[in-house]
């Protein structure tokens, strides 16, 4: 059974300098994980605070299990937020500090002391439920703000990048006990984050933020594999993005033509049209760049520069237009092209994706 | 001797010749007159050497009831002003920008004129055939002049008027200082707006309100003159002080109030200060 929990309607919010988001729709499945993805000021911390109740929309609603909560307060939703800087009391203790939820809210103490108890072990924070927070590490304090903000059971997280603060090993490790315990918990989880990376290996879907409003919304493959726009397709990983005109379309393929030659790319998905401008974007290391010309097809690049990247090697090259590409060569550096000499770019037709997943019109 | 500490040899020098200069003014214009004090509160008047009687004569019911007087008007002041001022203070901390400014030229642009002038001003709008009395009567919500002066409210009235700002500024400061986040957090978890205050913004403005109540109450043991221009015939610490020293020209028995004020006042700060109380670098 699919059921929506969320569902925000058409936010827009102005906070007097222009739209901050302008018309945003979402809606997010019972125990899903979404995450909010873009740079900063796009919107999504926005987002988040509209769908906890600290901020109010100028437009549309947000539905909450059937309910619309647009004007309730805060303390009248049952959704809790983990704030970017943890926001834990510095006058109370750990323990206290997990309890407050279940306190305000009336409840009884020796349930408060089981759940702040079952919270802490949750977290591995047991020993620690006496110390103030000003005593603990970026890591620890962390642990404490989930274990705050799951305490009474809410029916959505919401996380302002929670993992900001971290060194890049915490963090990566965080990123596995926080999948780890949503899945556990069953509780659906809205993230934000600017991480890419952390937003592929989380999320079961991704909502890439751009300028108030979303700019493609899907899984992790789909954003990565098949951008909608040419933004997406650069915020997400690596790659290069080849303009030309679609020359003829086949059953399977279709072929693309620019200045610098021509190249094939799947015709599946795209509903492409001879004579169409396209925007292809082929991903870095799925970019291949080979010494002599392909049966298939081959742009022909000069390289620039050679760069061992762990375990593989980089190729910056330039296309005649000036186009920059990099490829991915799994040789080792000493016999990998070198800096002026002639590669010609290919890759397998399936693994580039066509911008918007069709026509592109100039 | 490494190079390390040669440096750090320096550094001492170089403190101790900020520091110096401070020294010596404290020395001198505090320290120095708080032994000459206390030196002659010890002393007989007739010039006899060392005694306690000076401390001895101190205790008359009238006396300690001039100090309660004092503290009782003190406690007033303070409660006053912290009613007052702590709202004044977050309200400022809160407000946009323009408003803030604007707010806080309010608190600081009486400093720049004379209490003395201020309070007479108070005293001109209060007075029989004053602004206030003229208003109201006009409005004819009442027929007779009311008496303003000389009403323990006159004298409170300009005790606040005078000592708010010392409330106002370490209120502010604290609220201003404060991460409002942790207020949204108390929402978040389900606090409701008066709940979160009294669990999150008070505990954690606590240190600008202590600050705020010694900065008022100290001083306004001390304070008499208000009290005197409002026509309020109380009489205070202050008074009795003057008295001894101006009127009666006793500076034995003089110095020896001074110096209970001082222990007293001291005692209020080491209170404070065991309490948690920050110092009171609170601007």
């Amino acid at each position: 059974m699919e059921e929506i929990l969320l569902s925000i309607r058409n936010i827009t919010k102005n906070f007097g300098e222009g739209n901050v988001l302008s018309g945003v729709s979402l809606d997010v499945r019972r125990g899903e994980f979404v995450t909010l993805l873009g740079a900063s000021g796009c919107g999504k911390t926005t987002t988040l605070r509209i769908v906890s109740g600290l901020e109010t929309p100028d437009e549309g609603e947000v539905i909450l299990d059937g309910r619309d909560v647009t004007a309730l307060a805060p303390e009248d939703r049952p959704v809790n937020t983990v704030f970017q800087s943890y926001a834990l009391f510095p006058h109370m203790n750990v323990e206290k500090n997990v309890a407050y939820g279940l306190k305000v809210r009336g409840e009884d103490k020796k349930v408060i002391a089981a759940r702040v108890k079952d919270m802490l072990e949750l977290v591995q924070m047991s020993d620690y439920a006496k110390r103030m927070p000003a005593q603990l590490s970026g890591g620890q304090r962390q642990r404490i703000a989930i274990a705050r903000a799951l305490a009474p059971q809410p029916k959505l997280l919401l996380l302002d990048e929670p993992l900001g603060a971290l060194d890049l090993q915490l963090r990566r490790q965080m990123q596995i006990e926080l999948k780890r315990l949503q899945k556990k918990l069953g509780i659906t989880f809205i993230y934000i984050t600017h991480d890419q990376e952390e937003a592929i290996n989380m999320s079961d879907r991704i909502a890439v933020m751009r300028g108030g409003r979303f700019e493609q919304l899907g899984t992790p493959e789909e954003i990565y594999d098949r951008p909608k726009t040419r933004y997406v397709a650069q915020f997400i990983g690596r790659s290069t993005i080849l303009e030309g005109t679609v020359r003829c379309v086949g059953n399977e393929t279709a072929v693309i033509e620019n200045a610098n030659g021509w190249f094939s790319v799947s015709a599946k998905d795209a509903l492409l049209k001879t004579g169409q401008k396209a925007e292809v974007c082929v991903r870095t290391e799925r970019m291949r760049a080979s010494r002599t010309p392909l049966d298939v097809f081959g742009l022909p690049a000069t390289v620039r520069e050679v760069r061992y990247a762990g375990g593989s090697v980089e190729i910056f090259a330039a296309m005649k237009d000036g186009t920059e590409a990099v490829a991915t060569s799994d040789q080792p550096l000493a016999s990998a092209p070198k800096a002026g000499e002639t590669v010609y770019l290919h890759w397998t037709i399936g693994q580039a994706a066509v911008i918007g997943g069709a026509s592109y019109d100039a | 001797m490494t190079h390390k500490q040669q440096k750090e040899r320096a550094q001492e020098r170089r403190n101790t010749l900020f520091f110096a200069p401070m020294a010596v003014l404290a020395v001198l214009l505090v320290a120095l007159p708080l032994i000459y004090v206390l030196g002659m509160s010890l002393t007989a008047n007739d010039g006899s050497g060392f005694t306690l009687a000076n401390y001895k004569a101190l205790l008359r019911a009238d006396y300690l009831l001039v100090f309660a007087n004092s503290l009782k008007l003190a406690f007033y002041t303070t409660a006053v002003s912290l009613l007052i001022g702590y709202p004044f203070g977050y309200c400022m901390a809160r407000a946009p920008r323009g408003w803030k400014s604007l707010l806080m030229m309010l608190v600081i642009i009486p400093f720049w004129t004379s209490a003395l002038v201020r309070i007479f001003g108070w005293k001109i709008l209060l007075q029989g055939n004053g602004l206030i009395n003229t208003v109201l009567k006009s409005l004819g919500l009442i027929d007779k002049s009311i008496k303003f002066l000389g009403s323990y409210g006159s004298v409170l009235l300009a005790m606040v008027y005078c000592m708010i700002s010392f409330m106002i500024l370490p209120c502010h400061s604290a609220v201003d200082k404060m991460d409002f986040t942790l207020v949204e957090a108390s929402r978040d978890l389900g606090a409701k707006p008066w709940r979160a205050f009294l669990d999150v913004t008070l505990p954690l403005t606590l240190p600008g309100i202590m600050a705020g109540c010694v900065l008022v109450f100290v001083p306004s043991v001390g304070i008499f003159y208000l009290s005197d221009i409002m026509g309020g015939g109380l009489v205070l610490v202050g008074n009795l002080i003057r008295d001894q020293l101006l009127k009666v020209r006793d500076w034995h028995t003089g110095s020896a109030m001074s110096v209970l004020l001082v222990v007293l006042t001291a005692g209020i700060y080491l209170i404070y200060r065991r309490c948690g109380g920050d110092d009171l670098g609170v601007m």
